[in-house]
């Protein structure tokens, strides 16, 4: 619910107060639809209890991330180890908590890169019009007909398999649809008069795309970030899975069902809770992300 | 228009497939590390010879020449790590396994998919809705490499009613092609679904209605062509996924599939392989969408007349 109150406009921030005085600002609206959407809040609280437990990783985790105890391999869960031991007898609690910092920081970067290009590519677009607006939608079409997941594969296997080259590849392939709502909206908001105002100002063209168009595109770029980042999740653990993401010593979800999936047949603990954490992950980021979709678009709201 | 349209999208997608087929052999040349690197001890002179037999000792573009040509031959060249076989050889033996686990996952998607639409789109908001729905919930936000292993833990382990690997008996494809073909079936039915509700909504399904036909009738008569357009347009990304997805499902179950073949020359850097491999993939995904576009513009009269 706290994540929703950094977008809402509060008191101390007097450049919003006007628009909270006004009962019916888009923000409040939107806060009252999300607040009565159950699903959303849901994964809303169990998103920001995850964030919150693997920034602490390093000072809860119960054993060492690289601890093995090579006499306690493949152990059921007890009370020393509540989920159990992997194949070199290290916690699989304290590994699963470390490899959701890796799986959440990867989705959250590839995500935040994604924005960046999307949004001003589509920005561009969408205010030069014309033949740029054209050309670069068109290029947009095209991309979006390749695979792009082949060709981070390719990336991946070509330049080493390092983190940094992980999420910004990942990033490049999420833009896509990004760079699409943004120009839209941009389209539609230089007809209002606030922007004539502003060109009739002289001010320059930079600075109005930047300081009046792009923050007036914020509902949907967040809307749409909240369902990127389950989606860069997503591809991460695919590539782990594959052995082509996150290299050891580092682990993330991904690599640990990947491990799991190895030994299902005489330990399935060990699939089955990083594949337990992923997926309440994913669904939760789902829930928020059609949750903040209904209440931030008034279009496809029924109260 | 229709005719026109299509026309242009073919033409269009010459360049593209060109930019990709440099993109990748540049970004492969240029990347750090030779394809004879891991081989440990080997004399130069041999190192030579091997570097000269796959023209590796020639100017850059002389090797993209060469492999042009050889490429508008059909020849995708030589594997790098498996001696004596061709990438031609490899593709040949791995891509029917992989396109028979990828069309019955297509059967699969679509006929489970369509079905429970359809179910919860006549009956709205009751159990046939919600059960299906929810369900669909599931596939969506599931990725294969969790549904995968818990299918093989439940039928396979625990139930012990269906094999878990390897691709001789037809019982062996039952778990690998549900795996692959769930998450699609989960999305087909949604579509199903609301392309189906908002098709009935519409006058002439009322006009139907009002002249005494039966709902059966109206529904195959009249809403599906329409209802069913959303999940025409959907087969297009539903291909390249089940290609994707079919990466996973291969390593799970141990098929000796294309996509296994994929991973492991990536791993292992065979420069040709991935690079064969690849240029397949992009071709089917490019064809594959065209034959969704054509198949749109025969059924949508609205794309031809525009």
């Amino acid at each position: 619910m706290s994540s929703i109150a950094i977008t809402m406009p509060t008191p101390e921030n007097p450049a919003l107060a006007l628009a909270q005085e006004a009962s019916s600002s888009l923000w409040m609206d939107a806060y009252r639809r999300l607040s009565k959407n159950k699903m959303a809040l849901a994964g809303a609280t169990f998103i920001l209890i995850e964030a919150f437990i693997c920034l602490i990783t390093p000072w809860i985790a119960p054993y060492g991330f690289e601890q093995q105890n090579l006499e306690f391999t493949l152990a059921r869960p007890s009370f020393a180890h509540w989920l159990g031991t992997d194949t070199l007898g290290r916690d699989l609690f304290t590994r699963v908590l470390y490899g959701g910092r890796v799986s959440l920081m990867v989705g959250i970067l590839a995500s935040l890169v994604s924005v960046v290009v999307g949004v001003i590519y589509g920005a561009v677009s969408g205010y030069a019009g014309g033949k740029i607006d054209s050309v670069l939608m068109r290029v947009v079409d095209i991309l979006y007909a390749l695979p792009f997941i082949f060709l981070v594969i390719i990336l991946m296997v070509y330049f080493g398999r390092n983190i940094v080259l992980l999420f910004v590849a990942l990033g490049l392939t999420e833009w896509l649809t990004m760079a699409r709502i943004v120009r839209g909206q941009v389209i539609s908001l230089k007809q209002k008069e606030f922007i004539e105002a502003a060109v009739s100002m002289g001010i320059p063209t930079r600075f109005i795309v930047l300081r009046h168009l792009v923050p007036n595109t914020l509902g949907p770029v967040i809307v749409y970030l909240t369902l990127t980042i389950p989606s860069a999740i997503l591809s991460e653990a695919f590539l782990s899975f594959l052995g082509l993401g996150v290299q050891a010593p580092m682990a993330s979800w991904g690599t640990l069902i990947s491990s799991g999936v190895e030994v299902m047949e005489v330990a399935p603990w060990v699939l089955i809770s990083p594949a337990i954490m992923l997926s309440l992950t994913l669904f939760s980021l789902n829930f928020l992300g059609d949750g903040l979709r209904d209440a931030l678009d008034p279009k496809g709201a029924k109260d | 228009m229709g005719l026109r349209y299509l026309l242009g999208r073919l033409l269009g997608m010459i360049p593209v497939f060109f930019a990709v087929v440099t993109a990748i052999f540049f970004l492969i040349r240029f990347a750090p590390g030779g394809p004879f690197d891991s081989e440990r001890n080997v004399p130069p002179q041999i190192l030579e010879n091997l570097n000269k037999k796959y023209h590796l000792d020639e100017p850059l573009l002389m090797q993209y020449v060469h492999y042009l040509n050889d490429l508008a031959h059909g020849d995708l060249g030589p594997s790098f790590k498996h001696a004596n076989r061709t990438v031609n050889e490899i593709i040949g033996e791995a891509f029917p396994v992989s396109l028979e686990l990828g069309l019955i996952s297509l059967v699969w998607a679509l006929l489970i998919g369509i079905t429970a639409g359809g179910l919860a789109a006549l009956k709205p908001n009751t159990a046939f809705d919600y059960i299906p729905m929810s369900i669909s919930i599931l596939g969506i936000c599931l990725p294969t490499f969790v549904i995968g292993p818990f299918l093989v833990l439940v039928f396979g382990m625990w139930l012990e009613i269906a094999p878990v690997s390897g691709w001789d008996s037809i019982g062996d494809r039952i778990l690998p092609s549900l795996t692959l073909g769930f998450a699609f079936a989960a999305y087909i039915s949604r579509l199903t679904r609301g392309g189906l509700m908002e098709i009935r909504s519409l006058d002439f399904v009322r006009t139907a209605r009002a002249k005494g036909l039966p709902e059966s009738l109206i529904l195959v008569k009249h809403t599906l062509r329409g209802g069913l357009l959303p999940v025409v347009s959907y087969l297009g990304p539903a291909l390249a996924g089940i290609i994707a997805g079919a990466l996973v499902t291969e390593t799970i179950f141990s098929i000796p599939g294309l996509g296994r073949f994929f991973i492991e020359s990536a791993l292992n850097r065979d420069y040709t392989v991935v690079m064969g491999t690849s240029l397949l993939y992009f071709t089917l995904i490019f064809v594959c969408n065209f034959l969704v576009d054509v198949t749109y513009t025969i059924l949508d009269p609205r794309v031809r007349h525009e």
